[in-house]
């Protein structure tokens, strides 16, 4: 059978070929061009300033393994200067983590990272063993999934860093948009879009270097790189509705390709509708008017090279005056115009049905929690609301 | 060469990652020797290789982690000799001797 050649150097075989533009490439261009295009999201994004102390929330899976090799190449090969940091959540599930925390050691020595590992049990008294064993294996995800987004901004805060970057990609981004978009999450669905999550107030920024990468070309990349990772499935309760987003997802993928760019980008213009939420893309993405945009974005990359606090404080007040700006609004999604500066602040008005922007636009002040201290948009965050929950059982069963 | 018998069968790798593995008894790679034609006198075809995994080689019930709509299923990528098999032909690929066929999932976590 006649062997494709790859299109970019046209002297090797074709292995692949990319979902996003059915590109067919070698393995050494398809290697290249992936780093290429994480490099681009970084640097367009202006995610990493020189000398920032970076942790790498890694699991031991395909993706936290490629996002810490593709960083520590880009890192030395574009001269960030970046202290990259292995950062490791051990929620407590025996069987399940013992094998993956193997595979970060192994990470760290392979890529001569430093490699924290935070418990649970440290951070919150509770493994998740007990914590199934308290409450049954039905609903155990939500403490899972509350606890381990406020253990990696813990961790990173006893290593003095304030910057995770963890390695969601673009399937995941597109399941989360698929399903805040059938839960009516209007608010939630544009902030999942968003690189850089964590703004001004809060102490650790959140983002995600490969949220334009495929899956497909993250696992080939792993593949062909010869990286060490490992697979596993949580043995407890799986997300079944992620699931079945998930699924969606990778059907789509096989009948449409770039279905899974196409709804990061669709997630990333509704964001630009949906009040207070800063638009996120790549600055580069060709969106008509973005550069005006760029002005008087609101910002939210806390760490963003040359930007003062005071500017920060200004953005963050800018963000609350708008908030309370569009709450009269209720019941419509107001659009910022951003055709060209002089029709900035023009806004029109796109009438909604109420019932959808009750639920899915709720008007967030942040402040910190009054047990704990961490960030948080109520009086009581929810890590300490569920702890609470089951110390209440803990002490029932005690008793 | 010498890798057929006879002309009658073909010899084959075939591995499993991405947490596929625990579908096909833990282990990683199998070797795997097919008829060189199929039922119908055709050369022995990618179709045939995965129709011959589920009812030979899985040793878990669940075949549709594997085949959904008697297609792979969608985000477990196949490579066929390190290529992506859609430059390959998919299903249609015809084994060759000492092929090495990899069955790598995309689905499961970290």
């Amino acid at each position: 059978m006649a062997r494709a050649l790859c299109a970019n150097c046209k002297a090797e075989r074709a292995v692949i070929k990319r979902p996003k533009n059915h590109a067919k490439l070698c393995k050494v261009c398809f290697i290249q061009v992936f780093e290429d295009e994480v490099h681009h999201t970084i640097t367009s994004s202006k995610l990493f300033y020189p000398g920032e102390k970076v942790a790498i929330g890694a699991s031991g899976g395909k993706d936290s393994t490629v996002l810490a090799s593709v960083l520590k190449t880009l890192n030395e090969r574009h001269g960030y200067g970046l202290d990259l940091v292995l950062l490791s959540i051990d929620e407590g599930i025996k069987g399940y983590r013992d094998d993956s925390l193997d595979t970060v050691k192994r990470n760290a020595v392979q890529y001569n990272m430093p490699l924290k590992i935070v418990g649970y049990d440290e951070l919150y008294g509770w493994t998740m063993d007990q914590v199934v064993e308290t409450i049954g294996k039905k609903g155990n995800c939500t403490y899972c999934g509350v606890f381990r987004r406020q253990a990696l901004d813990r961790g990173a805060k006893m290593l003095g860093i304030k910057h995770v970057v963890t390695g969601h990609n673009a399937d995941d981004v597109a399941e989360t948009v698929l399903m805040n978009l059938l839960r009516g999450d209007l608010a939630r669905l544009s902030r999942s879009t968003s690189i850089v999550t964590g703004d001004s107030r809060s102490e650790v920024k959140r983002s995600k270097p490969l949220k334009y990468s495929y899956e497909k070309e993250i696992v080939l990349y792993a593949h062909h790189k010869k990286l060490d990772y490992f697979s596993t499935e949580c043995i407890y309760s799986p997300e079944a509705f992620r699931g079945s987003a998930r699924a969606l997802v990778k059907q789509l993928e096989r009948v449409r390709p770039t279905a899974i760019l196409d709804i990061v980008r669709s997630g990333e213009d509704v964001a630009r509708l949906v009040p207070g939420e800063e638009p996120s893309s790549c600055a580069c993405s060709g969106q008509k008017g973005a550069a005006g945009l760029v002005d008087d974005d609101v910002g939210g990359c806390g760490s963003q090279n040359g930007r003062t606090p005071g500017g920060e404080m200004a953005a963050m007040d800018k963000q609350l005056r708008d908030n309370e700006a569009s709450e009269g609004l209720e019941i419509d999604v107001v659009k910022t115009m951003v055709e060209g500066n002089a029709a900035r602040g023009e806004k029109r008005d796109l009438p909604i049905r109420a019932g959808n922007t009750s639920k899915g636009a709720p008007r967030q002040v942040l402040g910190n929690c009054k047990r704990c201290g961490y960030m948080s948009s109520q009086e009581i965050c929810q890590a300490c609301m569920l702890l609470e929950g089951l110390n209440k059982n803990r002490a029932k069963i005690q008793i | 060469m010498g890798t057929t018998d006879n002309g009658n069968t073909i010899d084959i790798t075939v591995d499993f990652s991405g947490g596929l593995e625990m579908l096909f008894g833990n282990q990683r790679r199998h070797s795997v020797s097919l008829p060189a034609v199929d039922s119908s006198g055709k050369p022995t075809n990618m179709t045939f290789l995965i129709d011959y995994l589920c009812t030979h080689l899985m040793k878990d019930p669940r075949v549709d982690l594997f085949v959904l709509d008697k297609h792979i299923r969608p985000g477990i990528l196949v490579l066929i000799n390190d290529a992506d098999w859609e430059l390959e032909g998919e299903e249609t690929y015809e084994l060759q001797p000492r092929d090495n066929i990899l069955f790598v999932s995309t689905l499961h976590g970290g």
